[in-house]
């Protein structure tokens, strides 16, 4: 179907040949947003904007004159990218209503390639999480929750109170891209990825994560999290239309000077066929502490498969990746404190009603706008960057994360092309256990396979692999070298290709929206 | 190292002693000055010191805004009294997600007046974030160069001169610690009646540099001396238009006073000069109080003083705030900043995206210590006299003129521009551009007087004509007015005879 075909292979080849317009599928994924509503994935859908664009979308194609794949592709976007005239909130009261009069570069881009903007995604606060499940908007709901396969192999229950409370959870920060993707809403969406925000919603939702370089990618109009570990990230459903996202959104930007200065070429993947120079690198010090057991063999069938194949595999050391995360800690809140710092409510966002003194409307508006998970970030950052804690917190952190990439520099020097990794330990955790543990404590676990390649601004890529017993999904994750993306889109290409990750079976969405799913159906064609 | 480069040493805060290698001769009542501008009168009670000297610290920050057309990191004008707020960017304003690119103008300022300063010019720098909350600081930090800036350990050297007797000029040298890119911060107006603060951010995110003296110097008059030597190096340069009155230089002073073998005392800052003779003043004034308070068995604070330009006095700035931590950390969105050589260019190297620190010092244009040694060589004035010429925006330029077109000597030309003109300009408060005579029309009236066509009284008549500024043309005037010298000895003869006559017949 071209509802759930690839972008390259399948969707544009649809509407260059006129079997479907760019409305038509404007239209039906716009409905599909509006049936699958309960997920909570979007904030906004830019309804009217959206047909707009596909529209004109549509007069490019009559005139045999579209501007390139992504023309007339509906994409989401997560909400804390800036959209002129589309409301960006990060999911923040701070930021409820604020429409920015600028487009990041990277959505730029995207509509200059005639993508259509569906709408915006929903997000833990200002990023801050890793389940999406603290926004102010509510949680993201997993659309693996409301699948046949999640339905037949979960514990069935008879109430359907129970069956209300047993959906799972995203990941996040970018959950809601993540479900967008997933189901079907969109073909692809930017999420963003700071300890994994992109890489580990995917994994949970069955998707493709790609987190690019650092560098590689503009950070301008995203609003940021931790400017040194900040990547706008990229969900698709396939590794090829990763690579095409990534062909449109790479490459030099005069508006972030810490973005590569050549010029990116966008590349089609080719076929790997050649494994003899390939060498596959293990990670050790991932078999970390409550990794689950089925991901732990799934791991292993997948180096495996590497083997089989005729590539080399290896078991390596990162020692310092186990500081990653107490690491992070220190760098991240410092950076929140003071990337937070603009949030005072004289020039945007919310404004408190207190006005005794400026401090005291400062301090008001703060205490309003942001949740605990922001203002404790704030206060951890502030007392990190103190004048007598800067060298014992701040400095030691920067030297430890310098080791953490040595780490890998030494790795890739050795020889090893690619590091396979799990993702997360364990498949998506229902929302009613995920909330026992507060985000503190789930950001620091949920990150632990993730976050090293921020450190390093190292590319990497979630690959949905399998489903667990519980029937959801699980990824692996493919760490490269700086730039390399070729290669490890590649490689992963190749690998999504023997695992055939199964396509997700909505049989809820079926009920939930009165027929919109069989009605693509019958419309869909092959 | 205590006051380096100045010998001056205050007793009772009555007399300042110049002493010191180079400079002029035995201890002189220079410190009067500062007794004079003491608000609370003269009288200074025999403290419990008695009569053991001070040694007074002065060391100086001044802020110049570059010269530049666009802000430091993004591209919004720069332009003074603009109407509020149309000057601000999507960056000025901190909108979330905007990020800094660093403007190359500005760096190639502060390289040059880093060269011209004396200073190493660091080939790799740092940008931080210094946070501080204030309504016209919109991120909640500023971008400055607090761990590597990018120019240090210079020098500048300054003259003045003793008892403002032009014939004893004194040159004193200050070391320079380091020179730092910054932002400037937008301007917060508070309207106390409405009780309401009004934020005009069109000087956000204007391109500073910060220079800061070390504290070599020991009173207003050597401070006041620098602070003018590098606004005019600045104006040389064109890294900054340098003009006090319009915020393109802020000076704020440090100063303590110890005494002689001791550590130095306890240092307060003074803000708010916005001239260089409110700042000889504030700083004299600063030096007299720390002496009285403590003389009086009083302490000093490490507090931030304003100068009250009306009662000519420093008054403690209510500091709301308390002490701040600036919480500074990298500018994570700026990569260092990397300067080149020649030696280290690298070959194929894009020239739009490096900065050549050879380059810009081959082109730097000459400095006024420089232009003021050349005109003492070239034309035999004296060395105050040089000073003077450079002092004023474009006497030196209208002087060198003057003398291409006579052919009066140098020597005396200089006369004219130093007593005459200038002193003309200065009672009608017009600047050198501004002048009703020109150079042209001053050169044909000196070389009237040259030629002894007409007597320098008559020149001095005939200037003050010319000065009304009505078209005539020196020769004019003098026929005008009968300026003539007589030339004719027959005809002198025949006056001088009607002379005598005339007595004869009386």
């Amino acid at each position: 179907a071209a509802l759930k075909g690839r972008l390259r292979s399948q969707v544009s080849a649809a509407l260059k040949e006129g079997r479907i317009t760019p409305t038509e599928l404007c239209q039906r994924c716009l409905a599909l947003i509006k049936s699958t509503k309960f997920l909570n994935a979007y904030i906004t859908v830019a309804e009217e904007t959206a047909l707009k664009q596909a529209e004109e979308s549509e007069q490019r194609y009559k005139r045999g004159q579209p501007l390139g794949i992504l023309d007339g592709i509906p994409i989401a976007v997560k909400d804390n990218f800036n959209t002129a005239g589309i409301e960006t909130t990060c999911a923040s009261n701070m930021l409820k209503g604020y429409i920015s009069p600028y487009n990041a570069t990277v959505v730029q881009k995207l509509l200059d390639q005639g993508a259509v903007l569906l709408g915006k995604t929903n997000l833990d606060e200002f990023a801050m999480g890793s389940g999406s499940t603290d926004g102010i908007f509510g949680p993201v709901r997993n659309p693996w929750s409301y699948s046949k396969q999640y339905k037949e192999k979960s514990v069935p229950k008879s109430h359907s109170e129970d069956e209300e409370s047993n959906w799972v959870i995203t990941g996040g920060s970018s959950g809601g891209s993540a479900a967008a993707v997933s189901s079907f809403t969109c073909f692809a969406a930017l999420g963003s990825d700071t300890g994994g925000s992109t890489r580990n919603p995917a994994a949970h939702c069955g998707v493709v994560g790609l987190k690019p370089t650092y560098g590689l990618i503009s950070r301008h109009g995203l609003i940021p999290l931790v400017n040194s570990m900040d990547v706008p990230g990229i969900l698709t459903r396939c590794v090829d239309d990763a690579a095409v996202l990534l062909g449109s959104l790479a490459g030099h930007d005069p508006k972030d000077s810490t973005t590569i200065q050549d010029d990116f070429k966008p590349f089609e993947l080719p076929n790997l066929t050649d494994f003899s120079k390939l060498s596959i690198g293990i990670p050790k010090e991932y078999h970390a502490p409550g990794l689950s057991s089925e991901i732990l063999a799934l791991w292993s069938k997948a180096a495996d498969l590497f083997k089989n194949a005729g590539a080399k595999v290896v078991e390596v050391s990162l020692p310092h990746t186990r500081y990653s995360i107490v690491c992070y800690h220190v760098l991240c809140t410092a950076e929140v404190a003071s990337n937070m710092a603009r949030f005072d409510g004289l020039e945007y966002g919310h404004r408190s009603d207190k006005k005794e003194s400026t401090e005291s409307m400062y301090a008001a508006t703060r205490r309003e706008g942001f949740n605990d998970v922001v203002r404790g970030r704030i206060l951890s950052g502030n007392y990190f960057l103190l004048k007598q804690n800067y060298a014992k917190y701040f400095v030691k952190a920067q030297k430890v994360r310098r080791l953490i990439a040595n780490d890998f520099v030494k790795v890739f020097r050795s020889g090893v092309d690619i590091l396979l990794t799990p993702t997360t330990l364990s498949d998506a955790a229902p929302y009613t256990e995920f909330i026992q543990e507060d985000n503190r404590t789930r950001s620091a676990q949920d990150d632990i396979l993730t976050q090293a390649a921020n450190m390093a601004g190292l590319p990497a890529i979630n690959v949905p692999t399998a489903l667990s017993e519980r029937g959801l999904p699980v990824g692996l994750q493919f760490i490269g070298r700086s730039f390399q993306e070729k290669q490890l889109l590649t490689v992963a290409k190749w690998f999504e290709k023997q695992v055939q990750f199964p396509m997700i079976q909505l049989e809820e969405v079926k009920r939930h929206d009165n027929g919109v799913f069989q009605h693509q159906k019958s419309a869909s064609f092959s | 190292m205590a006051a380096r480069g100045c010998g001056g040493v205050w007793r009772r805060a009555r007399q300042c002693g110049v002493g010191g290698p180079g400079s002029g001769p035995g201890p002189s009542p220079r410190g009067q000055r500062a007794v004079a501008c003491n608000a609370r009168g003269g009288a200074v009670p025999a403290g419990k010191s008695g009569l053991a000297p001070w040694i007074p610290v002065v060391g100086l920050e001044v802020h110049a805004q570059i010269s530049s057309n666009s802000k430091l990191f993004s591209g919004s004008r720069v332009q003074f009294a603009a109407p509020p707020n149309s000057l601000v960017s999507f960056f000025d304003a901190s909108l979330p997600g905007t990020l800094p690119v660093l403007n190359r103008r500005c760096v190639e300022a502060a390289v040059m007046t880093g060269l011209a300063l004396n200073c190493s010019i660091n080939k790799k720098s740092l940008f931080d974030r210094k946070h501080y909350f204030y309504a016209d600081l919109p991120a909640g930090y500023q971008i400055t160069q607090q761990r590597v800036p990018i120019a240090v350990n210079g020098s500048l050297s300054y003259s003045f001169c003793i008892d403002n007797k032009m014939s004893q000029m004194v040159t004193k040298t200050v070391r320079i610690k380091q020179i730092q890119l910054e932002q400037d911060s937008g301007k917060s107006l508070h309207d106390d009646t409405r009780s309401q603060t009004l934020v005009d951010l069109n000087r956000a995110g204007v391109g500073l540099m910060e220079v800061v003296m070390e504290p070599d110097m020991c009173c207003g008059e050597e401070a006041a001396a620098a602070v003018r030597e590098l606004q005019l190096i600045l104006q040389t340069l064109g890294s900054s238009q340098a003009v006090m009155a319009e915020g393109q230089l802020r000076v704020d002073a440090n100063v303590s006073v110890h005494h002689p073998g001791e550590p130095y005392g306890v240092r307060t800052e003074v803000k708010n000069i916005n001239s260089i003779r409110f700042l000889a003043k504030a700083v004299d004034y600063e030096i007299q109080r720390q002496i009285e308070e403590l003389e009086n068995g009083g302490t000093i604070l490490n507090e931030t003083r304003a100068f009250d330009s009306k009662l000519g006095c420093t008054v403690p700035m209510r500091d709301k705030e308390g002490k701040q931590d600036y919480r500074f950390m990298p500018e994570p969105n700026l990569p260092p900043l990397i300067l080149y050589d020649t030696k280290s260019l690298p070959a194929n190297m894009n020239h739009q995206q490096v900065i050549n620190i050879d380059w810009i010092h081959e082109r730097l244009p000459d400095l006024p210590s420089v232009k003021r040694e050349k005109l003492v060589e070239q034309y035999g004035i004296l060395p105050e006299h040089s000073f003077t010429l450079l002092n004023e925006d474009g006497l030196a330029e209208f002087f060198e003129s003057v003398v291409k077109q006579t052919q009066m000597k140098a020597k005396k030309v200089i006369g004219w521009i130093v007593n005459d003109l200038l002193s003309y300009l200065k009672q009608h408060s017009l600047t050198v551009k501004e002048s009703p005579v020109s150079s042209f029309l001053l050169a044909d009236l000196l070389n009237l007087l040259e030629k002894k066509e007409i007597s320098s009284t008559a020149a001095k008549q005939v200037f003050a004509e010319l000065w009304k500024g009505e078209g005539k043309t020196p020769l004019e005037i003098v026929k005008e007015q009968k300026l003539e010298l007589l030339q004719d000895q027959k005809e002198l003869e025949q006056i001088c005879q009607a002379v005598i006559d005339g007595q004869e017949n009386e």
